[in-house]
């Protein structure tokens, strides 16, 4: 941009330059406490408008994924693992987005269980995927539950699940196992190193969907949605601080 | 972009915060605050109504307290030569942008936020009376005021010095 330095400062040339003044900001991570801070009005928000709690959100947790998505800006997007690892993930990545633009234009079969019958999705895809799941609420970001579906994955079974907002514009939770080997989470307390590695997120924005992505004691989650980034990290927040309550 | 979340307004508020401050530990305790407070007057927000606007809201009234709070105590001089430094240090096209912010510290607070609020968030008249609580005409006329400062300062031959700029970036708060 070239206009700041033009001898006469016009008011267009003056404003393209202010809008380029700190735009970097835009695209920082988020500090962590200001995230959480963010979070707790939500939080409050959500109870005063749809007479929920939502406060029971270990300050704990909010802190991790703060942090995590906080690494991961400042090392740029480095993860720090194994490079196969790191293989795996992006295979991850890579098959969610498929998997949401396989079925995200889907008129009549979007799902395969509908989220009338999310009692039996539930316990069916928890069977599937051996591990007791949660299907986050979103509708307080405006994204109802259409359904869920079971998916093949590299290491077993996956899920996704799909939400939809009044615009008809569709967001989808993909997860499950990254490798075979990946234990059930009542199990995964035992010092092991992938478990505690402290959770990483990443996002991913060169897939057939913007898809924001963490692991998490050998389990891969991934919320792709055609959003803008700040729209799908709050809803990513969102989802990780549900599946992650108590 | 969902304009009911809070995260999703964050970056936003965050880069307002670092324009009116100039400093980038100043601009995010702004934004905590801001954010503090939003959780004590979340009551006061009516649901269905502009989030963005009422966080901008916040975070102005804060600020103008802030700085009343500073001008009452004395010997402030530290925080804007620390605000200088801080910038010296911090931006990533140095010349331009120092020079930019330089200006916009130079400007009168009422200023500042108009100019701030119109040209960068590209808020309307309206919403920028409702925000900084003055009439819409006030409104206009800092805007025109505030980019005609701009542009003396920028035309300016040459950024003076610290040492000369520190005493006019002090009487500019007053």
């Amino acid at each position: 941009m070239n206009a700041p330095q033009a001898p006469e400062h016009s008011d267009a040339a003056l404003d393209l330059a202010l809008r380029a003044l700190h735009r970097e900001v835009l695209d920082q991570a988020l500090p962590p406490t200001l995230l959480q801070a963010a979070l707790r009005v939500e939080g409050l928000q959500q109870e005063a408008t749809r007479g929920r709690q939502w406060s029971g959100i270990a300050a704990g947790v909010l802190l991790a994924f703060a942090l995590g998505w906080l690494a991961h800006g400042q090392s740029g997007g480095a993860y720090g693992l194994g490079e196969a690892k790191s293989r795996t993930e992006q295979e991850f990545v890579r098959q969610a987005g498929f998997a949401y633009s396989v079925y995200q234009p889907e008129k009549r079969h979007p799902v395969e269980v509908a989220a009338t019958d999310q009692e039996h999705l539930v316990q069916w895809l928890s069977k599937r995927l051996g591990r007791s799941l949660k299907v986050p609420n979103l509708e307080a970001q405006g994204f109802a539950l259409v359904g869920g579906r079971l998916l093949p994955g590299e290491a077993g079974a996956r899920a996704q699940f799909m939400f939809q907002n009044q615009n008809a514009q569709r967001i989808t939770l993909y997860l499950g196992a990254l490798e075979k080997s990946a234990k059930p989470a009542s199990t995964a307390q035992t010092p092991d190193a992938q478990n505690t590695q402290a959770t990483q997120f990443r996002f991913e924005a060169d897939g057939a969907v913007p898809s924001f992505y963490w692991a998490e004691q050998g389990f891969g989650y991934a919320l792709s949605g055609p959003v803008d980034r700040s729209t799908l990290m709050a809803l990513a927040s969102s989802v990780y601080a549900q599946l992650n309550r108590d | 972009m969902n304009q009911q979340s809070v995260v999703a307004h964050l970056p936003g508020l965050r880069r307002y915060a670092r324009a009116l401050t100039g400093n980038a530990w100043a601009a995010d305790d702004l934004v905590q605050d801001t954010l503090e407070r939003a959780c004590s007057r979340w009551r006061l927000w009516l649901a269905g109504t502009d989030l963005r606007a009422w966080l901008f809201t916040l975070m102005h009234n804060l600020f103008i307290s802030q700085l009343r709070q500073l001008q009452r105590r004395a010997g402030q001089p530290v925080e804007l030569e620390e605000a200088a430094h801080e910038l010296q240090a911090a931006g990533s096209a140095p010349g331009l942008s120092l020079d930019l912010q330089r200006c916009l510290l130079r400007l009168p607070l009422d200023q500042r936020a108009v100019l701030l609020l119109v040209c960068v968030e590209e808020l309307s008249y309206a919403e920028v009376a409702r925000i900084t609580g003055v009439p819409l005409g006030t409104v206009m006329s800092r805007l025109s005021r505030a980019r005609q400062r701009m542009r003396e300062l920028l035309d300016e031959p040459s950024a003076p010095q610290a040492a000369t700029r520190a005493a006019p970036l002090l009487r500019r708060l007053k």
